[in-house]
């Protein structure tokens, strides 16, 4: 069976649009938290956001891509390039028809179906809505594989090509189906991340009724406190991030820079309820200990936990469960994280975040911290790093994530096995 | 214990199908339509299309969701969910599979979406700018989203294995199934997999409309590939839920009519723009030559197509010259069916029902007919089944394309009662 090594990242997250910017904000521990700027949400009940200060010119996007890209697409776009580029990979003289895409986002195109959608309906005044004055890219924000489509084309991939949406474990999760391309050989190259752009009126709306998001308005800055006493909900971010995945041996071989291998993924459902967690953690730890299993990883290898930390009492004290089930002991003496904290829940695209973040982690030896973090839910017993980065040396890293229809993913990136491929 | 890592000598077969198309509900009822060339288009009854340009779709008439889940589950979720779920309970039902006997964590839900829950969004992006943001309701967060109806399914019938949801537009159906059995070579004994869609709705028509594919004429007859005189495709709704199953995990449950093999799957993008055709059929060759080699199989073993039919020139004549390049001389005698053309393009559920509808032809020795096609394009040199035909088929390709240039391919095999090996033949698990 074939290995999956990591070669590029790339990033667009708020607070920091490229990977390094990105990096610098979280091990300075700097929430991008605001007061929304993209529509005047004074109606709803949550009207804070973190907001991403993105140039898709900048970042490489040509005029026409801006044009017929919804915002989530143009992040995808945009993260792909940096992460090709940081790759070193030369796609013209790879065989292009073992590139594949794999790509995640929970709600896609919404943005551009909305926007497009008060206009056909005359600001919501028809339900028989007038075709006549819809956008012709309009379908694009219809089907989310317009994301993969728009990446595959971008660098002329023509293995696999596929969108995972599954909710807000959709970038682990397809990360971790890129990962079973390499693994499977159906390509030597898979470009796979995540991105969303859910900061948009009917996203926001959705959350008010169920109370998930925060409504700590007045203190945008540190809304978003994850594992902290006075948390009160998840604060929506948008953004997106992309690996290049790459054959290890293929990898080695060819000189590349590895940051990291994937050594585990694994999902479980805990078919339970669409989004409520029960205490105990249960599916969640079982994820974590599949994907352990399949490197061989004891609990004690663990070096770092990068939390689902959506900032939610019940997914904090559902995930601090997880933790304990799969780690024992071992769980009170590593440092847990929520970058969520600073870049917030970018929904489908911040488990791909979330993955950049743990590689990088490991490259740079820092665990970043949870922000926002003065007062322990005396429920969370755990090290949730807070507030100051730390630096110690990480050769294993555990990301996880948690999602609305149960979905629980874990993945594990690790440096430990890279010598002996070398 | 399921450590999720690939392992040798498992293989995945269909143990149970359920349909939902708009020419019948339910697997005889549908079967019984699909082989007499009985269409399910026409005038689209759901609203008044009149202001449309595209006016006939195939709807499900009579679909009634009450007959499958409870009102509560209703209300919380879309049109679509209600088909995937009652196509669920039909296959379950039809592989003689009860969840609550088994470990949850040895079964799956992957299915395909396009759209998702895009009509109750509709709505709820209606109450948002008509009447403000405090009327969205609560259930929106769980209805719209493309992962709602793999969500429900496994809440429904408790399934914890790993999960997921696919997108690649048309050619979903036939991914996520090939996801699902990548799920079995990894020690899944069952995955609830295929798709449905849901996508016949005013502002979700609209949409559909802005990609100049959809035919025009008002008529029933409006879809027709292949034919010199296509216009472009007819929409439709429905789809196929397919239970997927390690030979082991059947065996052991004594399943005595096992559809067939899932025997190989290809998958590649054009690579090419984001909708435009392209100049060449490398890509569409090339998924229908890897799922043939994933399969070990020769071109000459394949005793039926089911095409993905375009209904529109190009694409149309595309999909012609991959079938002549990828199965050479065989490409103008094995026959070839269209039955989309009684359902319109289901999206993520037109490829399941097509893999619904070779394993039907597979194990009743009958294909089903494409319907409407009057005249072959000169470039279409194929042999399109016009009328049911008796055929012992063992070996089924279904072509598969979604907007924006995704290209897959799955090559199904036959397993008859004396197919399925015997413990002596197995490898030991």
């Amino acid at each position: 069976m074939k290995r999956t090594a990591i070669t590029g990242i790339g990033v667009v997250a708020p607070g920091g649009v490229t990977r390094e910017a990105f990096w610098e904000a979280l091990v300075a521990g700097r929430s991008a938290t605001r007061r929304i700027s993209f529509f005047d949400a004074a109606e709803f009940r949550s009207q804070i956001a973190a907001e991403c200060d993105f140039d898709p010119q900048a970042a490489g996007l040509r005029p026409q891509e801006v044009r017929r890209m919804d915002r989530y697409a143009q992040f995808a776009v945009a993260a792909a390039i940096e992460a090709v580029a940081d790759s070193g990979l030369d796609l013209a003289s790879e065989d292009r028809e073992r590139v594949g895409v794999a790509l995640g986002s929970a709600v896609g195109g919404t943005t551009l179906l909305e926007s497009e959608y008060v206009v056909v309906s005359d600001g919501g005044r028809d339900w028989l809505v007038d075709p006549g004055y819809a956008s012709p890219h309009v379908y694009q924000g219809f089907v989310p594989s317009a994301l993969a489509s728009e990446v595959s084309v971008r660098f002329g991939a023509q293995g696999p090509s596929v969108v995972v949406s599954t909710g807000c474990t959709s970038g682990i999760d397809a990360i971790g189906y890129g990962h079973q391309m390499i693994q499977d050989g159906e390509a030597n190259i898979v470009i796979s991340g995540a991105s969303e752009s859910g900061i948009s009126p009917i996203s926001m709306a959705c959350f008010d009724p169920i109370r998930a998001t925060s409504s700590r308005n007045d203190d945008a800055a540190t809304a978003a406190r994850p594992f902290d006493r006075d948390r009160d909900g998840f604060v929506m971010g948008e953004g997106g991030a992309v690996l290049v995945l790459e054959e290890l041996g293929r990898a080695c071989a060819r000189g590349a820079h590895v940051y990291c291998e994937i050594s585990g993924y694994a999902g479980r459902g805990n078919a339970f309820h669409m989004t409520g967690l029960k205490p105990d953690g249960l599916e969640m730890s079982e994820a974590i200990m599949d994907a352990m299993r399949q490197g061989n990883h004891k609990p004690s290898d663990i070096d770092y936990v990068n939390a689902h930390g959506s900032g939610t009492r019940q997914n904090d004290v559902h995930e601090t469960a997880a933790i304990k089930r799969a780690l024992g002991e071992h769980a009170y003496r590593i440092p847990i994280s929520s970058i969520k904290s600073m870049v917030g829940h970018s929904l489908g695209g911040i488990g791909a975040i979330e993955m950049a973040a743990c590689a990088l982690a490991i490259e740079h030896g820092i665990a970043p911290p949870t922000a926002n973090l003065t007062q322990r839910d005396p429920e969370c017993d755990l090290d949730y790093t807070p507030l100051v980065a730390r630096r110690l040396p990480i050769d294993v890293a555990l990301s996880t994530g948690s999602g609305f229809g149960g979905f629980q993913s874990a993945m594990i990136l690790s440096r430990d096995a890279l010598g002996e491929a070398a | 214990m399921i450590t999720s890592m690939p392992q040798r000598g498992r293989r995945a077969v269909i143990t149970g199908v359920g349909v939902v198309a708009p020419n019948g509900i339910g697997n005889d009822a549908w079967w019984a339509a699909t082989t007499a060339g009985t269409s399910g288009i026409g005038r689209i009854t759901r609203f008044d299309p009149s202001r449309y340009t595209t006016q006939f779709a195939g709807e499900v008439d009579g679909f009634d969701a009450l007959d499958y889940i409870e009102r509560r589950l209703k209300m919380q979720t879309d049109r679509w969910t209600w088909m995937g779920l009652a196509a669920t309970s039909m296959a379950l039902d039809d592989a003689s599979f009860r969840p609550a006997e088994h470990d949850p964590y040895s079964m799956s839900v992957i299915t395909a979406s396009s759209s998702g829950g895009n009509e109750f969004g509709q709505v709820e992006i209606q109450k948002l700018w008509a009447k403000g943001a405090s009327h969205v309701g609560a259930y929106q967060s769980i209805a719209w989203f493309y992962a709602a109806t793999t969500g429900q399914i496994s809440i429904s019938h408790g399934m914890k294995g790993a999960s997921g949801v696919v997108v690649s537009e048309g050619a979903g159906g036939l991914d996520a199934l090939a996801h699902g059995r990548r799920a079995v070579l990894r020690g899944i004994a069952t995955v609830v997999s295929g798709g449905v869609e849901a996508p016949i709705g005013p502002y979700a028509l609209t949409c559909q409309m802005a990609t100049g594919r959809l035919s025009s004429v008002k008529d029933k007859t409006a879809y027709r590939p292949f034919d010199g005189q296509a216009t472009g495709y007819v929409p439709g709704e429905g789809g196929a839920i397919l239970l997927v199953e390690s030979l082991e995990s059947a065996r052991r449950r004594g399943v005595r009519e096992i559809y067939g093999e899932i025997l190989g799957y290809g998958a590649t993008h054009d690579g090419h723009h984001p909708w435009a055709c392209p100049p060449h059929a490398a890509q569409l060759t090339r998924a229908i030559t890897l799922a043939l080699r994933d399969a070990r199989i020769e071109p000459d073993e394949v005793d039926v197509v089911f095409a993905d039919g375009a209904g529109s020139r190009g694409w149309d004549e595309l999909e012609a010259r991959a079938l002549h390049a990828a199965l050479g001389n065989h490409a103008a005698v094995v026959p070839i069916s269209v039955p989309k053309t009684m359902t319109g393009r289901l999206y993520a559920g037109g490829a399941s029902l097509d893999v619904a509808a070779a394993l039907f032809t597979m194990r009743h020795g009958l294909i089903p007919p494409t319907v409407h096609v009057d005249r072959l394009a000169p470039d279409c040199a194929l042999n399109i089944v016009r009328t049911s035909q008796r055929a012992d088929v063992r070996t089924a390709l279904v072509v598969a394309r979604g907007y924006g240039g995704f290209n897959s391919a799955l090559v199904l095999r036959r397993m008859r009662a004396a197919d399925i090996p015997n413990d002596n033949d197995l490898e030991d698990q």
